[in-house]
């Protein structure tokens, strides 16, 4: 697959967000906000960062994607779907008995998905081993690591960054999905966050940050990370919780539920319309 | 008296019988498969010596990780190796290792099938002088309980050397429960071991004793006092625990009408309570259980503690008395 563009690129995200609706409608529970605030990144990392090949998923050379916060799996499946791993149409079976699109990701399950997450920060460590992994094997593959905000509040992230940063695991990359939110409220009511750089640089990190909804500016963030040798790289996403959707957006309510029927109708409205702004703009 | 099939150390019952702790018999193991096998790795939480893997990790630092006192993270990472194609082999004590991230072990090592090696040291009451937070006396019900994952406990050394080079060569979650003191050496290199199948260590037809662990030793001394009595006991070495022998488990119930189960473990949820379960559904039988009964250990010897506990050889024997006493009379 050549580069796509920096319009294509939105027009892919955009599509990812109308999925995550669709499918989050049809399965009648799950996470709205958190998938659609990481369209923006996960395009960027499975439309132009990473090295992939999504015919042979369990190909030696690849990169490998971690979701640690496996609630957020919608939008994982829908860029697995969007990037051809399977057919679109099996994004309906989300939640749904017998299918290969669990609740929460396993690895077992859906080809593409490199581990099992849910319960939170677990990926942060399965991430560290990986990229152990490689390195004993003089392998080239990078791992990338994605996290929510929240679950910086488990022990276990600050067990696995000292670690990586410990063995300067510089193929890891680390990428925080910084919303504010969780599901009791705004995390920093919840339990405070900030300073998250200072913290990160603490543990021997090289920190970044990026407004999480300029594709390009995510995508020359990687870039920078892969230069970094020394150390990981951990990439401070800001992004607005629920984005694309208007009614959603910023609202930790909408941390852990889907839209009824009407709601759905109400917000792929909004998508299309932005879907369309996108085209003209281009033209 | 003993079976002969087994080629069981000769010196048992013997005052001079050669000892050695099961950790022993892992980290030798280890060693010798480090030398087979690169994609063999080794992690531990700060306990490198004391859980053996240190000639490991002298011998191969490029795959030795040495995770600091973090053992959730010890087990997530394992879980990343093997995932990544490494055979990984995370040794901490039992207390905090599955204890401590017996959710790690869930999601990342159970439920996603990858191929990590637990090994729990330090599990019982023999862990003696370090007292109740150190003795692992629940781990074997919060490892059995998990799907995907086998569990075993080694009688002795030499056994615990068989179990390591059989769990490097086998795909999937595994556990090794070891224990901290020189314990007899029931068998020998020559006796049979496969994973999944127990031993007949001695034939009897009146009781089954069925054990795991160097404890087995005290069950073997009890068995052989109780032979002057007329009471003639058949003694199984359970080292699986997960997946039971249940063809095993049936025929001794049957063919004796009694069982007692030994280990040093809760009675709650251990291997006596796995051996029930087994029964129940199959083949219902009189059993007693010897084992901690819900309480915590405490500090002292060995020995002490077996006894204060009831796990010495006169606790076993009474308990043999007591279910052979409920036995249906035919």
């Amino acid at each position: 697959m050549g580069k796509l563009s920096s319009t294509e690129l939105q027009l892919t995200a955009n599509s990812i967000r109308q999925n995550i609706i669709k499918m989050l409608v049809e399965a009648g529970s799950g996470h709205s906000a958190g998938p659609l605030d990481m369209a923006d990144v996960f395009t960027a990392l499975y439309f132009d960062v990473m090295n992939i090949d999504p015919h042979k998923p369990d190909w030696q050379e690849r990169d490998w994607l971690i979701l640690s916060c496996g609630h957020i799996c919608p939008v994982l499946y829908a860029t697995l779907a969007e990037r051809g791993y399977f057919p679109v149409s099996e994004l309906k079976t989300l939640r749904k008995l017998g299918t290969r699109l669990q609740g929460h990701p396993h690895n077992l399950s859906l080809p593409g998905i490199e581990t099992t997450s849910g319960p939170l920060s677990q990926g942060s460590s399965q991430a560290v081993g990986v990229a152990l992994a490689f390195r004993m094997n003089k392998q080239k593959n990078r791992v990338y690591l994605v996290m929510s905000d929240g679950e910086q509040q488990e022990g276990q992230t600050w067990e696995a960054v000292m670690l990586a940063g410990k063995e300067k695991l510089h193929n890891l990359t680390a990428i925080i999905d910084r919303n504010n939110i969780q599901i009791d409220g705004y995390t920093e009511d919840v339990m405070p966050l900030d300073d998250l750089r200072a913290k990160y640089e603490a543990f021997n990190w090289h920190v970044l940050e990026v407004d999480g909804h300029n594709i390009s500016a995510i995508i020359n963030a990687y870039h920078e990370a892969e230069a970094i040798y020394e150390k990981p790289t951990v990439i401070i996403a800001h992004t607005i919780p629920g984005k694309g959707v208007e009614f959603m957006e910023g609202k930790y309510e909408w941390h852990g539920k889907p839209p009824k029927p009407d709601e759905a109708k109400i917000a792929l409205q909004e998508l299309r319309t932005l879907q369309g702004k996108i085209k003209s703009e281009h033209e | 008296m003993l079976n002969p099939k087994q080629k069981l150390n000769p010196d048992i019952g013997t005052n001079d019988i050669e000892t050695k702790a099961t950790r022993d018999g892992f980290g030798e193991a280890l060693l010798e498969l480090g030398a087979k096998d690169e994609n063999i790795v080794a992690l531990t939480g700060d306990l490198a010596e004391s859980t053996r893997v240190l000639p490991f990790a002298e011998k191969y630092p490029e795959r030795f990780i040495e995770c600091g006192v973090a053992e959730q993270n010890m087990m997530g990472v394992a879980a990343g190796l093997a995932l990544a194609g490494k055979i990984p082999f995370a040794a901490s004590y039992a207390t905090f290792s599955p204890g401590r991230n017996w959710d790690q072990l869930r999601v990342s090592v159970c439920y996603s099938e990858a191929n990590v090696k637990v090994i729990g040291a330090h599990t019982g009451v023999s862990v003696g002088p370090d007292g109740a937070t150190h003795q692992a006396l629940e781990d074997i019900a919060i490892t059995r309980v998990l799907p995907n994952l086998t569990v075993i406990q080694p009688c002795d050394s030499i056994e615990a050397a068989k179990a390591t080079t059989a769990i490097a060569h086998l795909k999937g979650p595994h556990y090794l429960r070891l224990t901290r003191e020189k314990t007899p050496l029931i068998t020998t290199t020559d006796s049979p071991f496969t994973i999944g199948k127990a031993n007949i260590l001695k034939e009897g037809k009146d009781v089954v004793l069925i054990g795991c662990g160097p404890l087995l030793y005290n069950g073997i001394k009890a068995a052989i006092e109780l032979e002057k009595e007329n009471i003639h006991v058949l003694v199984i070495n359970l080292h699986t625990i997960k997946p039971l022998d249940e063809e095993t488990i049936i025929w001794a119930a049957k063919l004796t009408g009694a069982v007692v189960t030994l280990e040093e473990h809760q009675i709650h949820g251990g291997m006596g309570s796995a051996v029930a379960e087994c029964l129940a559904t199959n083949y219902p039988v009189p059993q007693e259980f010897v084992g901690m009964n819900d309480s915590f250990g405490e500090s002292g010897t060995p020995e002490e503690l077996w006894e204060k506990y009831g796990m010495g050889v006169e606790s076993i024997k009474q308990t043999i008395k007591k279910v052979i006493n409920r036995k249906v009379k035919k």
